[in-house]
């Protein structure tokens, strides 16, 4: 049996992220290198887990490569995204506050 | 397998298409510009430059554009005081061989009568291209150019490793293929040097990427857009790994700037961001930015892989969309050529989608219209950059 589920796909064998080829809803099992782990959040496709726990401080790894530095400690199965990583380059700008902002004000739930 | 024909323009080079480029040389002779291509749409394209001030890199893009081997025929559109210098593009278009006029719009009677007399320039023009013949052309005489665009995290694991597969398969057989996007490599520099063909070229390779890096941080923003993030992509060094895998496995042959001609078959790296201080903003301010400048190299199409659903084709020279994302695939299938997203779903192998872009590429190059084409997308777009010459380090013989 495998040790990491379907959706999950190790671009590397050095990687500490997995790639998630299908959506997962929040709340469902997800296994992980043998453990069975819940997902606290829904990610969708294209996104990355953690495959183990990783220290803030410690480079994150995907395709063997380095793409950024954890910024927080990052549990096993985790989200690993910019909330929890930073560029060694530059930082990454994204629309999410101006997007939450925007919703609280108009209530429009999240699609 | 069709057998490939071309237009053969005087500098040797053959044409997939044989489209009327009517230029402005200024923001405000576009509208007329486009008025005048408007009634043959499909075959009249509208490109030009904004800008007043006059800028050497633009001058040269234009000349390279109004001359590239896609292009039959040139109509020059000028407001009549702006700077750009029309008298040299002028004969440099009418040196090609190409029927060229330029129409000032100050002299020419302004809105009305300019758009009437463009608008005969072109019937006449387009009836003079249909007669046109065409000669038999070898794949080995295709340049073929590679970018994305709306990337996801699914980009990086599909789409460009697929279109890196098709380039693969059109080195082999003699293609000159131009990858690009410097500060998209950024992470990439050490993995992207060992393939280049001399211990020099690498050296330059690196310095190209470490330029970018340079001039992005002054900017204070990455090659990322926040689209980018929705889709899983967390940083850019992330999305360069991804997007670095358009380039496929050959060698390296060289790196070119926008505008330098590939001098032979191979994989040619191109340097788009700017040489010295940092001076215009960002080197490429949207994706057919990029596709200008693969044109501009001579590339009579390029590849583009999009993962958030890019829906962008291009003037003059046609665009072929490879879908990363197998979700996006279903809600923009009419824009897309290629479902890459099938190797995610585990429906196709990567060498598979390489294989259906190459014979995409061979039809589209025989003349079949991609997606964006058959649809009349034909954006442009040219702002303001500085470049120094390459150097002879920069092609090995």
């Amino acid at each position: 049996m495998s040790q990491t589920d379907r959706r999950l796909l190790l671009l590397s064998p050095d990687d500490n992220v997995l790639v998630v080829r299908a959506p997962i809803g929040a709340g469902e099992p997800i296994r992980v290198e043998g453990l069975e782990l819940p997902l606290n959040n829904a990610v969708s496709m294209g996104h990355k887990l953690a495959r183990r726990a990783i220290l803030a401080g410690e480079p994150v790894v995907k395709y063997g490569a380095v793409i950024g530095t954890a910024s927080a400690d990052i549990p096993q199965g985790a989200h690993v995204h910019t909330h929890n990583v930073r560029s060694n380059y530059t930082a990454t700008h994204t629309l999410e506050e101006a997007r939450a902002a925007y919703e609280i004000a108009n209530e429009v739930g999240k699609t | 397998m069709k057998q490939l024909s071309g237009f053969l323009r005087s500098d040797g080079r053959k044409g997939i298409r044989n489209r009327v480029a009517v230029a402005y040389l200024v923001e405000c002779a576009h509208h007329v510009a486009r008025e005048i291509a408007w009634p043959n749409r499909a075959e009249a394209h509208v490109i030009g430059f904004p800008g007043c001030f006059p800028n050497q890199y633009a001058q040269g893009m234009m000349e390279r554009l109004c001359t590239h081997p896609n292009v039959g025929a040139v109509l020059l559109v000028s407001l009549g005081c702006e700077s750009f210098n029309r008298f040299q593009l002028e004969s440099v278009i009418r040196e090609s061989g190409r029927p060229v006029e330029t129409l000032v719009i100050q002299r020419s009677g302004g809105t009305a009568a300019t758009i009437a007399k463009g608008q005969a320039w072109i019937d006449a023009r387009l009836e003079e291209l249909a007669t046109a013949k065409r000669v038999p052309m070898d794949v080995s005489e295709l340049v073929v150019g590679t970018v994305c665009g709306g990337s996801d995290g699914t980009s990086g694991i599909s789409g460009n490793p697929a279109a890196g597969r098709a380039f693969d398969r059109l080195v082999e057989a003699g293609a000159a293929c131009i990858f690009e996007e410097t500060g998209e490599l950024i992470g990439c520099e050490e993995i992207m040097a060992e393939r280049a063909v001399t211990p020099e070229l690498a050296d330059i390779l690196r310095a190209s990427v470490a330029k970018a890096a340079r001039y992005y941080a002054t900017l204070g923003y990455g090659s990322f857009a926040a689209g980018n993030a929705d889709g899983g992509l967390t940083t850019i060094e992330e999305k360069s790994l991804g997007a670095y895998a358009k380039s496929g496995q050959s060698q390296i042959s060289g790196l070119i700037k926008p505008g330098d001609i590939p001098p032979k078959g191979g994989l040619y790296l191109m340097d788009v961001v700017p040489d010295g201080e940092v001076r215009f903003g960002f080197p490429n301010i949207s994706d057919n930015a990029e596709i200008v400048e693969m044109m501009a190299s001579g590339a009579h199409m390029t590849l583009f892989v999009t993962g958030r659903g890019s829906v962008v084709g291009s003037a003059l020279a046609p665009v072929i969309k490879i879908a990363a994302n197998p979700e996006m695939y279903e809600r923009l299938s009419a824009d897309m050529d290629v479902n890459a997203g099938r190797i995610i779903k585990g429906e196709a192998s990567v060498d598979q989608v390489g294989q259906e872009i190459y014979d995409l590429v061979l039809n589209v190059a025989a003349g079949e219209k991609s997606c964006s084409e058959a649809m009349g997308h034909a954006e442009f777009i040219l702002t303001y950059k500085s470049f120094e010459p390459i150097g002879p380090a920069c092609l090995p013989a």
